[in-house]
């Protein structure tokens, strides 16, 4: 009954923790030179710089003063962010966008590194697990290696071992 | 030259081919043995006959002798490259294409890997010279260094072979010799340029000695430790380079490129950090092969994987697989590497599935809270954002497949992905130590966790209070957030490695009665694998910090004319003038530019703006003055065509100086954990006579 009551407490922590990074991950700024700011640094320059737009200013980039021009237009008519980057990314290609979209194909982008992870957290403790449910391997597991390995095998690697009695390297 | 140069490579050429043929004959031979008398097939009776007039060992040290000479002959190639730069021979192509008369000394070195051809001679070379170290010391072990070697002249085969036909350094220029050359590229006329290329390609090439000895290993079904302990220190000296050449990297590009940044995450950036990562994965879990015969098979893949990295690296820098702002080494030889890619997998899979039974496993993990697991989680963690940063680089590849269309993988989505795998990795490198081997229990662990938690809530609090706030007028701003939180891990995972130090000192100056720091010095010294592991461990624990300041930094342009000021954290930037200088390689402008911090004069800064004549291009070259807390980084970018006055861009960077003190300390680590341990017969000496019976028991165990 403890171990119930103790494991739905911990699942609402994370349930509880992970509303709130995910609110505080969806706050987005609001005043124009905050949202200028944050979509500049959303948004690649397209002189082939390799830079944020918020950042290529440099003298005699023919593209990033129009685009910045553009975005600030953009956002006194009363455009919302999405309208913006889609707008952008309509006129520029989908390269003016300094990280994929979270529609369609493009959502396995951020899905996948995380996905991946997961699964091999997930892969990794249940191994473990598995290993300490064997019980605690390290006489049984080298008991089961003995009989398996071929004697003929195992004199052959305490040969070398002999052979080549060395501990360093260069 | 040109003619001694190629012939040269040709040379070097068959000597590898002999090495690699010679050398596998020979080893095919001693390891059938007496197989050969019972039923041997074809290539059996092949090699047999081969073996009947020269004996197979004989065999095998002409190999050896050839891969030696082969480091000549290479040597000889790179030397005619050389030479030819500094002899302005402009009838080769690529001397043409990559320096001028003017270039500075230091520069004309520069050359030799600012271009393709040049730096995969380079590549060559280097790796020619790991191997000449190599079979001069054979006689360590006489038949893992013959398979070493073997295999290491399979890899030479294929850099050489694409030297001679792919893209050879010392192609003539057709039609009429030019004068002059078209100078280095600018971006490279950097002293960092001199050095940091070479130490990523030591890193690079270096890292083909443990995967040699693995591959080796494995195919002579050797016991596992025993090359893990002879490879172990080229594998630290090799990872040493990489970390060294990535920071310097990051160095130049903080100071030549002048966008105020140290890392872009470009595919050309990425490409070096993959295979620090999977070495780096590497060095922590042979620790677990060595103490606990765990994880032969995940070691052997993982050296395979950084090998494999480093080619992989190699191809998407130069065969334009992705775009890159580092486009001076990019041209058409991708097939080459993807086909060596695929040959060396197939060898890998191969050798894998035949000898895997060799590889099986001494232990099992026993506990989820043990120093195995961290050790495994920590695993995890690396190859994981090793998995990351591959998936950024190459879903632009993959999206225009499925798509249509690239898209573009830039700092924000490395960001929001990258930083909390790297703060998790922050965590277990705190936690890993304090973990005892095998299992703990919960009173050990909440013992060895109450300073570092103390550490981490009082660093979190301190900073908030500080500044550090992830709420900026009521917006959440995840930077500030994820500074935080790196900043109260680090100050815990600080607390945990400072606290290990002290525990192990406390205890031997209590038995020898020596001071704490003379303590912590046979500390180290007696276990120099462990306490320069942690050393390590603090230097990237001050480089985190380092890079989490790039949350507060700040940064203002204005146009300045003569005595114009602005204003960027406490200090104020006046123009006082500008002047100009001119050299046979560069006409340069500079603007003089007073710093004053309250009011009172502090130093003179003076950003530059060069324009190469050579190559008719522009550089600009920043102004830096660092102190521990910030850095104040300056950037002339040039005139206002209208105004003719100068754009003067300053940036307040915190805490970028900590990277590279970070980098020192981590270099410092390496080498005490290179350095042999005081064995403890010799510890005892060390210790007054009167004091040795009490500080025996002292000088044992540990890690």
């Amino acid at each position: 009954m403890r171990r119930v009551r103790a494991f739905r407490f911990w699942t609402r922590a994370v349930e509880v923790s992970a509303l709130a990074v995910a609110i505080c991950f969806s706050m987005g700024a609001s005043d124009a030179s905050a949202r200028f700011n944050d979509l500049g640094h959303r948004m690649m320059c397209t002189c082939g710089c390799a830079q944020m737009l918020g950042e290529c200013n440099h003298v005699g980039c023919p593209e990033s003063g129009r685009m910045r021009v553009e975005l600030t237009g953009a956002i006194a008519s009363g455009e919302s962010d999405q309208q913006i980057l889609d707008g952008f990314a309509a006129k520029y290609g989908a390269t003016v966008l300094a990280a994929p979209t979270t529609r369609g194909f493009d959502l396995v982008a951020w899905i996948a590194p995380f996905a991946v992870f997961a699964a091999a957290l997930l892969g990794t403790i249940l191994l473990i697990r598995r290993w300490g449910g064997l019980g605690g391997g390290a006489e049984a597991v080298a008991a089961a290696d003995a009989a398996i390995l071929d004697p003929q095998e195992r004199e052959r690697v305490e040969r070398i071992r002999r052979e080549t009695s060395v501990e360093g390297g260069i | 030259m040109a003619t001694f140069g190629t012939f040269c490579l040709l040379i070097g050429l068959a000597l590898a081919a002999y090495n690699l043929l010679a050398g596998a004959v020979a080893l095919s031979v001693l390891a059938a043995g007496p197989a050969l008398d019972a039923r041997p097939n074809l290539f059996q009776t092949l090699l047999g006959r081969i073996g009947a007039r020269i004996s197979p060992e004989r065999l095998a040290d002409t190999a050896r002798r050839a891969g030696i000479a082969g480091f000549w002959a290479v040597t000889g190639a790179a030397f005619a490259l050389v030479w030819s730069v500094f002899n302005n021979d402009f009838s080769i192509t690529y001397i043409l294409e990559h320096s001028n008369r003017a270039l500075p000394v230091a520069y004309k070195f520069a050359a030799l890997w600012s271009g393709q051809e040049g730096s995969l001679l380079l590549w060559a070379w280097l790796l020619a010279t790991y191997g000449f170290v190599l079979r001069l010391r054979h006689k360590t072990d006489v038949k893992l260094y013959a398979y070493a070697g073997t295999i290491l002249a399979g890899v030479q085969v294929f850099f050489l072979t694409v030297l001679v036909w792919a893209a050879p350094p010392f192609s003539l220029w057709q039609g009429a010799v030019p004068e002059d050359g078209r100078g280095l590229n600018p971006l490279l006329q950097y002293p960092e340029m001199v050095i940091h290329p070479p130490m990523l390609y030591l890193g690079y090439v270096g890292f083909s000695v443990p995967f040699a000895f693995a591959l080796g290993a494995l195919t002579m079904r050797y016991p596992g430790e025993k090359w893990i302990r002879i490879t172990r220190t080229w594998t630290m000296v090799t990872w040493l380079f990489l970390t060294c050449g990535i920071f310097l990297g990051m160095h130049w590009a903080y100071a030549v490129l002048g966008w105020g940044g140290y890392w872009g995450w470009d595919p050309v950036e990425n490409a070096s950090f993959m295979p620090w990562l999977t070495g780096t994965a590497f060095l922590h879990s042979v620790m677990m092969q060595e103490r606990k015969g765990m994880m032969k098979s995940w070691n052997v893949w993982l050296i395979f994987s950084t090998f494999l990295l480093t080619l992989l690296g190699t191809l998407l820098t130069r065969a334009g697989l992705v775009s890159s702002v580092h486009a001076f080494a990019q041209s058409s030889i991708g097939t080459w590497f993807i086909v060596f890619m695929g040959i060396v997998l197939a060898v890998c899979i191969f050798t894998y599935i035949f000898q895997r039974g060799h590889l099986k496993t001494e232990h099992h993990l026993e506990s989820l809270v043990s120093r195995e697991s961290s050790f495994l989680f920590n695993n995890l963690v690396l190859l994981s954002a090793c998995f990351l940063i591959l998936w950024g680089t190459l879903y632009p590849i993959l999206s225009e497949y499925v798509e249509g269309s690239k898209v573009t993988m830039g700092a924000p989505w490395y960001n929001r992905e990258a930083v909390p795998i790297g703060l998790f990795l922050l965590f277990l490198t705190g936690v890993g130590p304090l973990l005892p081997w095998r299992a703990t229990s919960l009173k050990a662990i909440k013992r060895n966790f109450v300073l570092p938690s103390i550490a981490l809530w009082a660093a979190a609090i301190v900073c908030a209070i500080a500044g550090a706030w992830p709420w900026k007028d009521g917006v959440f701003d995840a930077g500030n957030f994820y500074a935080l939180v790196a900043f109260a891990l680090a100050a815990a995972v600080l607390t945990a490695i400072v606290a290990e130090f002290l525990r192990g000192a406390s205890v031997i100056s209590r038995q020898t009665r020596r001071n704490l720091f003379s303590a912590l010095w046979l500390l180290t010294r007696r276990n120099t694998r462990r306490y320069g592991g942690y050393l390590v461990h603090i230097g990237v624990v001050i480089v985190v910090v380092g890079l989490a300041g790039s949350a507060f930094n700040r940064n203002v342009e204005s146009e300045l004319g003569l005595h114009g000021r602005m204003s960027v954290g406490p200090y104020t930037l006046e123009q006082v003038g500008a002047t100009q200088d001119s050299n046979l390689n560069y006409n340069s402008e500079y603007a003089m530019l007073d710093v004053y911090k309250n009011g009172q004069r502090q130093f003179q800064m003076t950003p530059e703006k060069r324009f190469y004549l050579a190559s008719g291009q522009p550089q600009t070259m920043v102004a830096i003055h660092s102190i521990p807390e910030w850095d104040l980084y300056v950037v002339y970018e040039g005139t206002n065509p209208s105004t003719g006055q100068p754009i003067i861009k300053a940036f307040l960077n915190p805490l970028v100086g900590w990277i590279w003190i970070g980098l020192a300390v981590i270099v410092l680590g390496t080498f005490v954990a290179l350095a042999p341990s005081l064995a403890p017969a010799t510890a005892v000496l060390r210790v007054p006579a009167a004091r040795a019976a009490i500080a025996q028991p002292a000088l044992k165990g540990g890690d």
